[in-house]
């Protein structure tokens, strides 16, 4: 069993957790995932390690609580306990070589973001973060993220926040005004990862892409988590889950995600009416 | 005497199809003892060479005559660790059966009918367990707990090593839980067996990645002296053609996982599998055999598999053919996909069916030249492609190689295909206290074959700790 050691709520449809599960904590790198049950006989889903403290044993994740698993998992408190947590699974970001890169974080994406900006700093590169949300209620990491770049864009929907517009909009000034990065990380809603490449083209600056299709076993035995990079079918739980963003067949990722709706709509709105909880949008 | 085999109950295929109940049902006392009267038992044992692990089939069926069946068990344990699981599972048609005198003329005995009786017997008194030795001090890791790290293990703490087996997955078993249906073997079973192996001491550490949250230099370092790799057949292969990753197309092993381990046929599942109407199935060994039927338990209209060769090369297991085929299976034979077909409205983007599975584009064959295997080889009859209705595609054509143990692990060597390359005596790999077997050696094979490698790779583990011992 795996314990909830602390949990935070950063806005109205996200959470932060620290669970504990020390040969996770001591491994896991920028980049990597986590598979997880929140209860027996859940469902496996895939969430991003967003940072941790191999001391204590512990590792953070961070989710929105998009259906039936995260509501699930939501509901549960620091002090109880996951049944499944396996990791760190996945490859690392590669960030050797960088000297200067873009981080683009979109949404909940910024928790995928935040590990690979921390990372590029402490390797002494030199780090703009671009971080995009609905509203200001959505936004979540400031601080962190300030803390790890150089520049730092915050972005809303609305302009209810930071400035208004979508994460797109600061890379494409940076990149006018000459900035050459050796490489731009998008990591969000998939119309966003592609937006910042098609922004990227361009200048022919490489972009590094996190895909998010969905997994099952996280270990390359089911095959449910490919995706087409480059014409050739790649596992996204083993080959990934960092692409090359030129390569990536978007819209083919994003057909795929919704293979499952109906179902997810009615467990979303079974926890929904279990947890009296509603979905934030 | 009886020529053909005494027939084992198995439910209705019409009720059956419906459920994952289990199909066969399994001899009563009598049947069992009236098939054992059959046996001849021959002083060549011909059967005897035909068991991949060579248990002793005549000397077991003797005892089922004289009713002293906890007696059967415990002969047929002396060489099988899962009696209960190859006794359902096991290809006898090509293995002891196939040899059996009987068979010349008439049916053989049905050798794995009487193995499952007599495990099952077993199973059901739950006589008291013998008493495994204490703890010799010695540790070992087993990587994998399928059939071939099962046994390994067991072997092993019988001789009074210290034992953990560490799993991916959440739950023990590899394809006996997540690959092989409830209604071929129930996973109470496979359960009995893990609980079995637990109560002697060894240790299952599930959520458990070697490569990942451990890697094998590791476990030598927490103090395991030897580490048997047993990991399994690895990543479902495709085929390579159009709309392959269309929603609707499904390797067999996430079908399979999705309605075995994730348990989606039941009611308040949490994880969704798809309910499809038309489901083609492509491929023609067991684990198609498995998703076909699987598909139809879930509520298929239609399901065909869909073969290149003739019902003569077909690989699966011929009880499993037949009883697919009551079932209701259609049979495609001598055809191959060339392309699966997706729905697109073209006035409507948004339309919620595009991007599914529409059809699946078939070319007819025939059979040409032997290959080096002597099965002949399908060739495609050109100009013979037409289209069938399909919401959902399962390709079950093989796996490759899972790369992560290799690529974590100096000096351990692999073949051109990728399979770790051992010593077929021992089980030893390249590398010094590293031993393999299994599927991740050999490629997807059988469960008695993986077995028989786990326990043959168990006494050259006690050999190699002995003589390091020695030398201290
Ligand atoms: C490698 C990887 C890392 C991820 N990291 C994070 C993260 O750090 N934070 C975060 O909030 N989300 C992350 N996700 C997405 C997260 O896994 C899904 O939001 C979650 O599975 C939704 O489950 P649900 O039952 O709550 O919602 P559902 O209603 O089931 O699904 C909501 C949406 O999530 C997607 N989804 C559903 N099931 C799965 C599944 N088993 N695997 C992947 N996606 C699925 C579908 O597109 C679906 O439309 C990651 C996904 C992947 C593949
Ligand atoms: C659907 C299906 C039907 C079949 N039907 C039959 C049949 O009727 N008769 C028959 O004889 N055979 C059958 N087989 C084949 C048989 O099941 C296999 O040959 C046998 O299970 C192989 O055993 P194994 O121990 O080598 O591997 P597996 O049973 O594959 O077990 C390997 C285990 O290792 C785990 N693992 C993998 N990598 C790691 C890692 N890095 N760290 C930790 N754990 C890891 C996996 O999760 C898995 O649990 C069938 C196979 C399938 C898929
Ligand atoms: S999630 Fe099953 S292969 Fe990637």
């Amino acid at each position: 069993m795996f314990e909830i050691v602390n949990k935070v709520r950063l806005n109205p449809g996200v959470t932060m957790m620290d669970i504990y599960a020390p040969p996770v904590a001591r491994k896991a790198q920028a980049g990597q995932f986590i598979i997880l049950r929140a209860e027996a006989d859940g469902e496996r889903i895939p969430l991003t390690v967003a940072g941790c403290d191999p001391q204590r044993g512990t590792v953070k994740i961070i989710f929105q609580i998009a259906g039936g698993t995260t509501l699930r998992l939501d509901n549960k408190n620091a002090g109880d306990c996951l049944p499944d947590f396996v990791g760190p699974l996945g490859c690392p970001t590669e960030t050797d070589g960088i000297k200067k890169a873009c981080v683009a974080g979109g949404g909940v994406g910024c928790a995928i973001a935040l590990p690979v900006a921390r990372k590029l700093a402490s390797c002494g590169a030199q780090v703009d973060s671009v971080t995009g949300f609905r509203n200001k209620d959505a936004v979540i990491l400031e601080r962190e993220f300030s803390a790890c770049s150089k520049k730092l864009f915050v972005m809303t929907d609305d302009g209810s926040y930071g400035k208004k517009g979508l994460v797109t909009a600061p890379i494409k000034e940076e990149l006018e005004s000459g900035t050459r990065y050796d490489r731009i990380f998008a990591i969000g809603p998939l119309v966003m990862m592609k937006a910042v490449v098609e922004t990227a083209r361009p200048y022919g600056i490489p972009v590094t892409v996190s895909m998010n299709p969905i997994m099952i076993d996280g270990t390359g035995m089911c095959g449910g988590c490919r995706l087409t990079v480059g014409g050739k079918t790649r596992f996204a739980c083993v080959d990934g889950p960092d692409f090359d963003g030129y390569e990536v067949d978007f819209d083919e990722a994003a057909a795929r995600l919704s293979a499952y709706r109906d179902f997810e709509l009615a467990e979303r709105e079974k926890c929904c009416n279990l947890f009296k909880k509603e979905i934030y949008r | 005497m009886k020529t053909c085999k005494t027939q084992m109950p198995v439910r209705d295929p019409e009720e059956r199809a419906r459920d994952f109940g289990e199909v066969a049902l399994g001899y009563t006392e009598e049947l069992a003892v009236a098939e054992a009267q059959r046996c001849l038992n021959c002083k060549n044992r011909p059967c005897v060479e035909g068991c991949p692990v060579n248990v002793s089939i005549p000397e077991f069926i003797s005892k089922m005559v004289k009713r002293d069946f906890e007696g059967a068990y415990n002969i047929i344990s002396e060489n099988s660790s899962l009696p209960a699981v190859c006794g359902r599972v096991c290809p006898q048609e090509t293995q002891c059966e196939s040899k059996c005198t009987l068979g010349i003329k008439f049916e053989p005995v049905a050798i794995g009918r009487l193995e499952r009786f007599a495990a099952d017997f077993h199973n059901a008194a739950s006589p008291a367990e013998p008493e495994y030795p204490q703890f010799n001090g010695h540790k070992v890791a087993v990587v994998g707990s399928g059939p071939s790290g099962l046994s390994c293990a067991g072997e092993l703490a019988k001789l009074g090593y210290g034992v953990t087996v560490f799993e991916a997955l959440h739950i023990a078993g590899g394809v006996l839980v997540y690959g092989i249906p409830e209604f071929r073997l129930p996973k109470e079973i496979v359960a009995r067996e893990t609980k079995r192996l637990e109560a002697h001491g060894v240790t299952i550490k599930t959520n458990t990645v070697i490569g990942k949250t451990f890697t094998v230099d590791e476990l030598f370092e927490e103090g395991y002296e030897a580490v048997f790799i047993g990991s399994g057949a690895g990543l479902p292969n495709f085929m390579g053609i159009p709309g392959e990753n269309l929603k609707g197309v499904y390797s067999a092993n996430e079908f399979l996982t999705r309605v075995n381990l994730m348990k989606a046929y039941e009611k308040d599942a949490q994880t969704p599998v798809m309910r499809a109407k038309n489901v083609a199935v492509v491929g023609g060994g067991n684990v198609a055999m498995d998703a076909a039927r699987t598909a139809l338990r879930l509520g298929a209209e239609s399901v065909r598999i869909v073969y290149r060769r003739s019902m003569e090369e077909l690989p699966a297991r011929k009880e499993e053919v037949e009883h697919a085929r009551e079932e209701g299976v259609i049979f495609d034979l001598l055809r191959n996909p060339v392309e699966i077909c997706g729905y697109l409205n073209p006035a409507d983007p948004r339309d919620p069916a595009n991007g599914f599975v529409r059809a699946l584009k078939l070319i007819k064959c025939e059979l040409g030249e032997p290959d080096e295997k002597g099965r002949r080889r399908p060739v495609e009859i050109a100009g013979s492609e037409y289209e069938t209705e399909a919401d959902c595609v399962i390709m079950a054509i093989g796996t490759s190689p899972n790369p992560l143990i290799k690529n974590t692990t100096s000096g351990l060597e692999v073949n051109r295909r990728g399979g770790i390359v051992v010593e077929e005596k021992t089980g030893k790999t390249s590398r010094e206290g590293v031993f393999a077997g299994g599927d991740a050696v050999t490629g997807a094979a059988t469960v008695i074959l993986a077995m028989g490698a786990g326990k043959t790779a168990a006494k050259a583990i006690d050999g190699y700790i002995r003589s390091k011992v020695q030398k201290r």
